[in-house]
């Protein structure tokens, strides 16, 4: 006869709630053409979209680096859901097509059994929208997840009016919700081409493009395009400082590398400095899930063609951006964690920074080994907050890169764990629990002879006391 | 390579020759019982297959409040002490409360804390008002509680490293990502223990190397019996500080952290498999939602807050639930040490014993016979079977 573990996971994780043929997350153009054929083929299909994001985790540049520099429509979600619409012609023929449309739904976790997770009846996915948290199974998960920002820090850049290529794009053509007026670009690779001649097509100036390298990184098409515009691209230049007010970014100074002369340095003023040095694929629900694309989970559009920029030139970047940052420089914002502090690994500021922690850092460190960024985040909170690492996961891999002296491409990045969206208790919680999953529950493993205190085992009593307490414990 | 990279790994060279004590794993409590070692004066080398407190030391709930140990007292005595003994922060906190609100588990705890005070350990039982006041993220619905006047709570990821800085202050080392391949005997006694990166001898081992203990262990002929499982907790943005964060109930434990963030765990487990190079992965499940469910109940006042991490650990269960803490009859100079799931908050006092189990062969300061291996000798081979906690 099989024993079974009453406390164990297994046959407690109820099937999904709803299932589809195809489940598609993100409707932008790939993800939209791609509910589109899947249904005209006859399959029922989902489409999904985390647009329009509530106003208080745009605050929080979820999911988009958007620097505070959105304007007040973004905290309308009935404006927001029409400018969803209005951008997204192909949405209205999805509808027609019979696709089920959600917008305003994330997809925060993606579930799929493995080595060390086997209890799952089938593949499936966690969506919430404002009101609730649903689990759907799937024949076939398509992500057209699109980009995420690369975010690199510098003097100043905790303030708003720096922000990424995607969130720019976002506000700007999906939301129209753009306060820029005035911007810098760090980049020059197509993403900052780009991110130039659509700023100029919306009647905002571009003063000036920032490469670190000698020669401009994209097409020479679009580099053309943009000169013709009358937009220097200052090569072999970095970001000495900005300057900042109340509402954020006034100026940045520029100077030449390697070594600037104080002389050669230029001022401009901006409201904005657009971080598109370049984009990573968003593949946070994989990286999450353990896995890779499948014969049924595929990756289209730029979540499938993006790739990230040259590690030696994402580090080139950080190390002229970091070589001008002040210790105090903020790396993590969420966490209020310094670029000093995290060369120190030092405590949060909460905490009592005890004598012997002057003499650790991260040098000290990697004398035991090569260090996990998850590692550094345990220890000084970078990457720790809100945002979930968002807005400095790269920055902490290129610094880590930078003091072992080692290439960028052997770091790893720092983990991203479901939810890969910012949920609510009360969103996520499942209010309908399934039966089993509420008569095994237990505190710890449910082990009862775990809780007999020393004195009494082996003795008379033992017995009377396991039957007695039960598992239910752990103080 | 640059002046970093040369000094990120130790070179062949700089690898120890020998040591006093070899400890197997850095987990809590093998760093704990190498940091004692190292406070008497004994040259020790810690080696893990990885980072320092990666498995379930840094993933745990942090609790330290394990009345039914009989290391409890020397955890009670040393945790209010542990920050200056080490000099690094473990952010330990003092006391627990329990607040349930379902009657009967209100009950049973009731009946918990009755124990405690028999025990000589003060709980003050909280009725629904009172429980609501000392946590303010509760509200009504909570029935009442218990206030654990003893134990608290600590942040595990901080608490390993402090135990690991701590060691190398004392001149003790740790080799990361060094895998100890397999054990050297000789004349009855281990003699050695080779790594990837060459052979270290040593007089006496301590292995305290979680999950991985068993297969290390049983070419010697020693059988250590474990079952592997994983299980998961949730982490929230930052609620408001309660006066006393180590507050949990309703099917979880857990604590409010320094930060404010509120990290619960609770529920079913998975039992897996495991092989020396540890679990080959430690995903979360949707039971985030049901975490999430208890932990809205639990804090109705913080169920708008957001969810923005889980993790997963996997943990190490001896047949009965209780730790194994044992120095062998053969090979002699071997110490074996699991806390069978339950060992980050008895840190303190677990590596206390396991020096003096290495050092003079018997815990000085509580009776831990009861804790021997030889309670598994006549251990049915399908044990894990007839628990039901086969993979």
């Amino acid at each position: 006869m099989t024993v079974r573990d009453v406390h164990a996971i297994d046959g407690k994780l109820p099937a999904p709630d709803a299932r589809f043929d195809v489940v598609v997350v993100g409707a932008g153009s790939a993800g939209t053409a791609a509910a589109i054929a899947a249904a005209e083929d006859g399959a029922s299909v989902l489409l999904i979209d985390e647009n329009p994001v509530p106003g208080a985790l745009i605050g929080s540049d979820v999911p988009h680096f958007y620097g505070g520099r959105m304007t007040a429509a973004v905290q309308q979600p009935a404006r927001m859901l029409e400018q969803v619409f209005a951008s997204n012609p192909a949405l209205e023929t999805a509808f027609a097509a019979g696709v089920d449309v959600r917008l305003g739904t994330c997809a925060w976790g993606l579930y799929v059994n493995g080595p060390a997770l086997r209890a799952l009846p089938g593949p499936m996915l966690g969506i919430a929208d404002a009101e609730a948290a649903t689990m759907v199974g799937f024949g076939r998960l398509v992500l057209a997840t699109g980009a995420r920002d690369l975010v690199l820090g510098f003097a100043g850049w905790n303030q708003p009016g720096v922000m990424g290529a995607q969130g720019f794009a976002a506000l700007l053509t999906r939301y129209d919700a753009l306060a820029s007026r005035r911007i810098v670009i760090l980049g020059s690779g197509a993403l900052a081409l780009e991110t130039a001649l659509l700023a100029l097509s919306r009647g905002i100036a571009v003063v000036a493009l920032v490469e670190v390298a000698d020669v401009v990184q994209g097409p020479a098409a679009l580099a053309a395009q943009v000169a013709a515009a009358g937009v220097p691209i200052l090569l072999g230049h970095t970001v000495a400082a900005t300057r900042g007010g109340i509402d954020g970014v006034e100026g940045v100074t520029l100077t030449p590398l390697p070594s600037p002369a104080q002389e050669d340095a230029l001022e401009i003023a901006c409201d904005t400095i657009v971080l598109a040095i370049g984009s990573a694929p968003a593949t946070e629900l994989l990286d999450a899930a353990g896995t890779l694309p499948s014969e049924t989970i595929h990756l289209i559009g730029d979540a499938a063609t993006v790739t990230r920029p040259d590690p030696a030139y994402l580090q080139a970047w950080a190390t002229a951006l970091g070589q001008h940052a002040p210790p105090d420089t903020i790396v993590c914002q969420c966490e209020e964690v310094t670029r000093a502090d995290l060369l120190g690994v030092q405590p949060p500021r909460y905490l009592d920074r005890p004598h012997a922690m002057a003499a650790r850092s991260l040098a000290s460190l990697l004398n035991d080994g090569p260090a996990h960024p998850d590692q550094i985040k345990r220890l000084t909170r970078a990457g720790m907050g809100a945002c979930q690492g968002r807005r400095c996961r790269d920055q902490v891999a290129c610094l880590l890169a930078q003091q072992q002296g080692v290439p960028l491409a052997t770091v790893p990045i720092a983990s991203f764990r479901a939810p890969v969206r910012p949920v609510p208790l009360g969103i996520l919680a499942d209010w309908q629990e399934s039966a089993a999953m509420t008569a095994g529950w237990d505190v710890w493993f449910g082990i009862p002879t775990q809780w007999t205190p020393y004195a009494v085992i082996g003795t008379p009593e033992e017995a009377d006391h396991v039957a007695g307490l039960g598992g239910t414990m752990h103080v | 390579m640059s002046r970093g990279s040369a000094a990120l790994c130790m070179s062949e060279a700089d690898l120890p020759k020998g040591a006093a004590v070899v400890v197997i794993g850095a987990g809590v409590t093998g760093l704990s019982a190498a940091w004692w070692l190292a406070r008497d004066g004994f040259d020790v080398v810690v080696l893990d297959k990885g980072i320092v407190g990666w498995e379930a030391s840094g993933r745990n709930g942090g609790g330290a409040s394990h009345y039914q140990s009989p290391l409890f007292a020397e955890e009670q005595r040393l945790w209010p002490q542990m920050d200056d003994l080490l000099g690094y922060p473990t952010e330990y906190q003092r006391e627990r409360i329990i607040i349930q609100r379902d009657p009967d588990l209100l009950d049973h705890y009731r009946a918990v804390g009755r124990m405690c005070s028999a025990m000589g350990y003060r709980v003050d039982d909280l009725d629904s008002q009172q429980a609501q006041d000392m946590v303010p993220l509760t509200d009504q619905s909570c029935l009442g509680g218990i206030h654990l006047r003893f134990g608290g709570h600590a942040n595990p990821q901080r608490t390993v490293q402090a135990y690991a800085w701590a060691l190398q202050d004392l001149g003790g080392r740790i080799l990361q990502h060094c895998p100890a391949l397999s054990i050297e005997t000789a004349g009855g006694k281990v003699v050695a223990v080779d790594t990837p990166r060459g052979r270290i001898a040593c007089d006496a081992l301590v292995v305290a190397a979680g999950s991985q203990s068993g297969m290390l262990l049983a070419p010697l002929g020693v059988d250590f019996p474990l079952a592997s499982a994983r299980a998961e907790m949730i982490v929230t943005e930052p609620a408001p500080l309660m006066r006393i964060g180590g507050v949990d109930g309703n099917g979880l434990y857990g604590r409010q952290t320094l930060r404010g963030n509120l990290a619960f765990g609770g529920g079913p487990h998975e039992w897996i498999d495991m092989d020396e190079a540890g679990p080959k992965a430690r995903p979360t499940s949707p039971l985030i939602r049901n975490l999430a469910r208890r932990v809205a109940e639990m804090f109705p006042k913080a169920a708008h807050l957001n969810v923005i991490r889980s993790w997963a650990g996997v943990i190490e269960n001896t047949p009965d639930g209780r730790p194994i803490l044992d120095r062998l009859d053969h090979p002699a100079n071997v110490t074996v040490a699991t806390m069978s799931g339950v060992g980050f908050g008895l840190s303190p006092a677990s590596g206390h014993a396991v020096r003096d189990l290495v050092i003079d062969g018997a815990c000085s300061f509580a009776d831990i016979t009861k804790l021997g291996l030889a309670r598994f000798k006549n251990l049915e081979p399908d044990w894990r079977e007839q628990r039901g906690w086969a993979a």
